[in-house]
């Protein structure tokens, strides 16, 4: 008989503790119900014991919602979260899904909202069962789009590699459209099987969604490798005739001929970690300010729960920069000064695309 | 029809992102402030010395800055250097801001 998952309810209430445990008791899956009266209770009841499912609700003293699931998305991200509130707020609303909540819901008011919301939960129990089939999700993107094209899937592919996304669209076995941040078609979908790591998430159908591909999805599967493993083996060509740029280093470099790019520093996040760079006269110093600058506007994030830092531009006199994250790496860039901020958000993004594939 | 909407918190308020601007001189100090009296003034002053500390560093490592806009998932900060103090604008956005 397979184990019961948990779901951990979340409220000052003890009345709605009570009211919420009989209404979760509707649920198909039959899920074991705990309950915490407050934040720092449920902090200590998801270290003890793994569930699968946390609702919380927002308005709470000392430690409110906000502060519970900051926490708990950091500590514990394969967790689904799930608000529940009274709190008719778009803000809040923007700010629980910034901090990467699954579901948001407001209290439910009448019986249709109490059926659609144990429907809601039952789907992301299920999906979180789903996921956990691991051997899957360490298949590479190629493996995964013929699998579903073999078995003559129709879904939506949702790639996620650190702040970049894509999406693949699949109609009846064959990959119609790709879209990659400002790129769509086979571009798209070349640019997307560059990417070293990465997530994926399979969405509903959408066949009215039109055809922008038109070759078979062996095709395109066989021109994109070929594509991918031509660039590899231009990069080893480059070390054998004795190049001074490693494999490694090319991709950076690259990073310093973008259009009005001035220099591209690449470094671990952790102070003593590896950094590198091309176009800077005194890296160090530069590297650790790009370190510390991340570190302290990260923190600050957490404290106003103002959602995930997603990058900082930084205007000068002679020179801009902006500095961005991908995973453990930090990205910054150092752009001429002509150019605006707009141009710099939009270009760092173009840089982190180019340096995550 | 709302037999769940019985009960109303009286639970303490939820933190608002704030929406305005603050100056703030050289040594730290808050000179004036548009922004809402809710929001905590520690926070405020946490603020004006991380984005202080940042014009410092980076004219420490020969990037003089006139300007620093971090982006939030859900809060826009700009911040444009006076004299060694800075004015801060911040500016939360929603998700209907967010697609725009």
């Amino acid at each position: 008989m397979p184990e019961r998952q948990k779901i951990l309810l979340v409220d000052d209430d003890q009345d709605l503790l009570d009211l919420y445990q009989q209404i979760l008791a509707q649920m198909p899956s039959q899920p074991e119900i705990v309950t915490a009266g407050n934040g720092a209770r449920a902090v200590t009841l998801l270290e003890a014991e793994p569930f699968a499912m946390l609702i919380c609700d927002l308005r709470m003293p000392r430690m409110d919602g906000l502060q519970v699931l900051a926490i708990v998305r950091r500590k514990y991200p394969q967790l689904r979260t799930v608000v529940l509130t009274s709190v008719l707020d778009e803000e809040f609303r923007s700010r629980a899904y910034a901090i990467g909540v699954d579901l948001f819901w407001l209290k439910p008011a009448n019986e249709r909202d109490v059926r659609l919301f144990i429907e809601c939960l039952e789907s992301l129990l299920n999906r979180e069962a789903q996921t956990g089939f691991r051997g899957l999700q360490n298949k590479s993107l190629v493996d995964i789009i013929q699998l579903e094209c073999l078995s003559q899937n129709s879904l939506v592919l949702r790639i996620t590699n650190g702040p970049l996304t894509g999406k693949i669209w699949i109609q009846n076995g064959e990959v119609i459209d790709a879209t990659a941040e400002d790129l769509a078609g086979e571009i798209a979908f070349k640019g997307i099987l560059t990417w070293k790591t990465g997530s994926f998430e399979s969405l509903p159908a959408d066949p009215e969604h039109p055809r922008a591909i038109q070759k078979s999805y062996n095709a395109l599967l066989l021109e994109t490798v070929q594509a991918i493993d031509e660039s590899h083996g231009s990069t080893e060509g480059a070390e054998f005739h004795g190049q001074i740029e490693s494999a490694e280093a090319l991709p950076l470099t690259m990073l310093t001929r973008l259009d009005g790019a001035e220099f591209a520093l690449v470094a671990e996040a952790d102070a003593a970690g590896h950094a590198d760079s091309r176009g800077l006269e005194n890296p160090e110093r530069t590297t650790a300010w790009a370190r510390q600058t991340l570190q302290r506007f990260t923190a600050l994030a957490d404290r106003i729960h103002a959602g995930q830092l997603q990058q900082v531009d930084c205007l000068g006199a002679q020179r801009h920069a902006s500095i961005a994250r991908h995973g453990e790496t930090i990205l910054c860039m150092g752009w001429n000064n002509h150019l605006s901020a707009e141009e710099i958000r939009e270009r760092t993004r173009k840089a982190l695309i180019q340096w995550a594939s | 029809m709302g037999f769940l909407s019985f009960k109303s918190k009286s639970a303490a308020n939820l933190l608002r992102l704030p929406a305005g601007c603050f100056t703030v001189d050289s040594g730290g100090k808050i000179v004036a402030s548009t922004l809402p009296q809710s929001f905590p003034a520690p926070l405020v002053q946490e603020i004006a010395t991380h984005i202080l500390a940042t014009f410092r560093d980076a004219a420490a490592a020969q990037l003089p800055l006139t300007e620093v806009i971090v982006r939030f998932a859900s809060l826009k900060i700009t911040a444009r250097e006076m004299h060694g103090g800075a004015i801060i604008f911040l500016a939360p956005h929603t998700l209907a801001s967010n697609q725009n």
